[in-house]
């Protein structure tokens, strides 16, 4: 499969010249199978310059929404396909307790937050409210489950035919509570089972190791958490992603250095630099 | 190597490591999955050193009898009927932990209940009175 990112920014779209290289659209990642089968990982700003390269003659595109965070969503009323009549759009996402996803979409795909109302869209648009469960979509077999995270929130898991495993954690606080972290086995570390093992994975680093106290109970993880989880997970490859907002290019050059030197992961890692593809 | 827990118990483990009040955390068979450091007087060993234990293992470490000091049933006690009722149950009893004292207790035990009403598992505290 073919992943790239489209937008690797946490929080809030953050244009501007010291944002250039990481890039400053919200969280969404594309992929692409062999047979031609085209996810979408989440709807964040990134999910329009996405949309520009959907050939026309594609009949099914699948987004696969993490949760329902507003830098998850924002980019979904300017996805292309929703306006075409040729093409299926499947929604799949987490409802909550007493909604179900089409109905908490709707919140912002409505008026007045949105001048086009959901049933007004003249694509075949199909909602799928999931939680942990696995399902085929194309040609990929996609294991999701509810993760630490404010609100529902899924992390997901997307295995190729041919092979290849990539795992999306986009928003994620696995050390929330953890007197020390990492100190639980993975099976008893929130997305540890999705991770396991995995050829990709995009996770959560929004924060330095000294920011990330004072946002605990946020929903997102430092960069030596994530590497941590990286290597209690046995990944192969990890990818900080969810950049804050106030990060600069500099920054986070400096900040992912520093904590690749403080956790010494056994592993590569590949910051989330939009544009950045990767063949599994 | 256990099996991938939901993140409602892996919420609720973190809970109850940072609480004072014993808690004793079931999967759906009965499987006491974990247990607080406060617990472990109750269950005279430590989770580490125990791990996993399946119900008739447990609930063989502590005994349990009504306010008359009647045994209470297996069957009857407050984890098995949160499990099988898949209700709340609380009932004061007096308990007794290997060979000491009897000591009257508060125990309330209640299912854990998920997303599209998934039934997890149960968890149970108990209160000295």
């Amino acid at each position: 499969m073919q992943v790239t990112l489209w937008g690797t920014r946490g929080s809030l779209a953050t244009p501007g010249p010291e944002m250039a290289r990481y890039g400053g659209n919200t969280s969404c990642v594309g992929v692409l199978g062999r047979e031609g089968t085209v996810l979408v990982l989440d709807a964040g700003t990134g999910i329009r310059p996405l949309a520009a390269t959907i050939p026309e003659s594609l009949r099914r595109v699948d987004i696969l929404l993490t949760h329902l965070h507003m830098d998850h969503i924002q980019g979904l009323g300017f996805f292309a396909p929703l306006y075409r009549a040729d093409i299926e759009v499947h929604i799949w996402g987490p409802g909550s307790a007493t909604l179900r996803l089409q109905a908490r979409l709707m919140r912002y795909l409505s008026p007045p937050l949105f001048p086009v109302n959901l049933s007004e869209l003249p694509c075949k648009l199909i909602f799928h409210d999931i939680s942990s469960r696995e399902l085929d979509i194309g040609e990929f077999h996609v294991c999701s489950a509810l993760v630490c995270h404010p609100g529902p929130t899924l992390g997901y898991r997307i295995a190729a035919p041919e092979g290849g495993i990539l795992t999306y954690l986009p928003d994620h606080e696995p050390a929330l509570g953890a007197l020390r972290f990492p100190s639980l086995p993975r099976e008893w570390t929130s997305g540890g089972a999705l991770a396991a093992d995995a050829d990709l994975l995009i996770h959560d680093g929004q924060y330095s190791a000294t920011e990330y106290p004072g946002h605990c109970g946020w929903g997102h993880s430092s960069l030596n958490q994530t590497l941590d989880f990286g290597t209690l997970t046995e990944v192969k490859q990890l990818v900080p992603f969810h950049h804050d907002p106030d990060h600069t290019d500099t920054d986070l050059d400096r900040l992912i250095a520093q904590a690749i030197d403080q956790t010494k992961p056994g592993y590569q890692v590949t910051p989330g630099i939009e544009g950045t593809i990767f063949e599994l | 190597m256990s099996s991938p827990k939901p993140i409602q118990l892996i919420l609720a483990r973190q809970l109850a490591s940072s609480l004072a009040t014993p808690i004793l955390i079931v999967d759906t068979d009965g499987t006491l999955i974990f247990y607080n450091e406060p617990a472990e007087v109750i269950l005279d060993q430590r989770f580490d050193e125990t791990g996993e234990m399946p119900a008739d293992v447990w609930s063989a470490r502590f005994a349990l009898a009504d306010e008359a000091h009647t045994p209470i049933a297996q069957e009857d006690r407050p984890m098995m009927m949160a499990l099988s009722e898949r209700k709340p149950y609380s009932r004061t009893v007096w308990m007794q932990c290997g060979h000491r004292e009897w000591l009257n207790v508060n125990i309330t035990a209640f299912p854990l209940i998920g997303e599209e009403r998934q039934f997890l598992g149960a968890q149970m505290i108990f209160w000295e009175i």
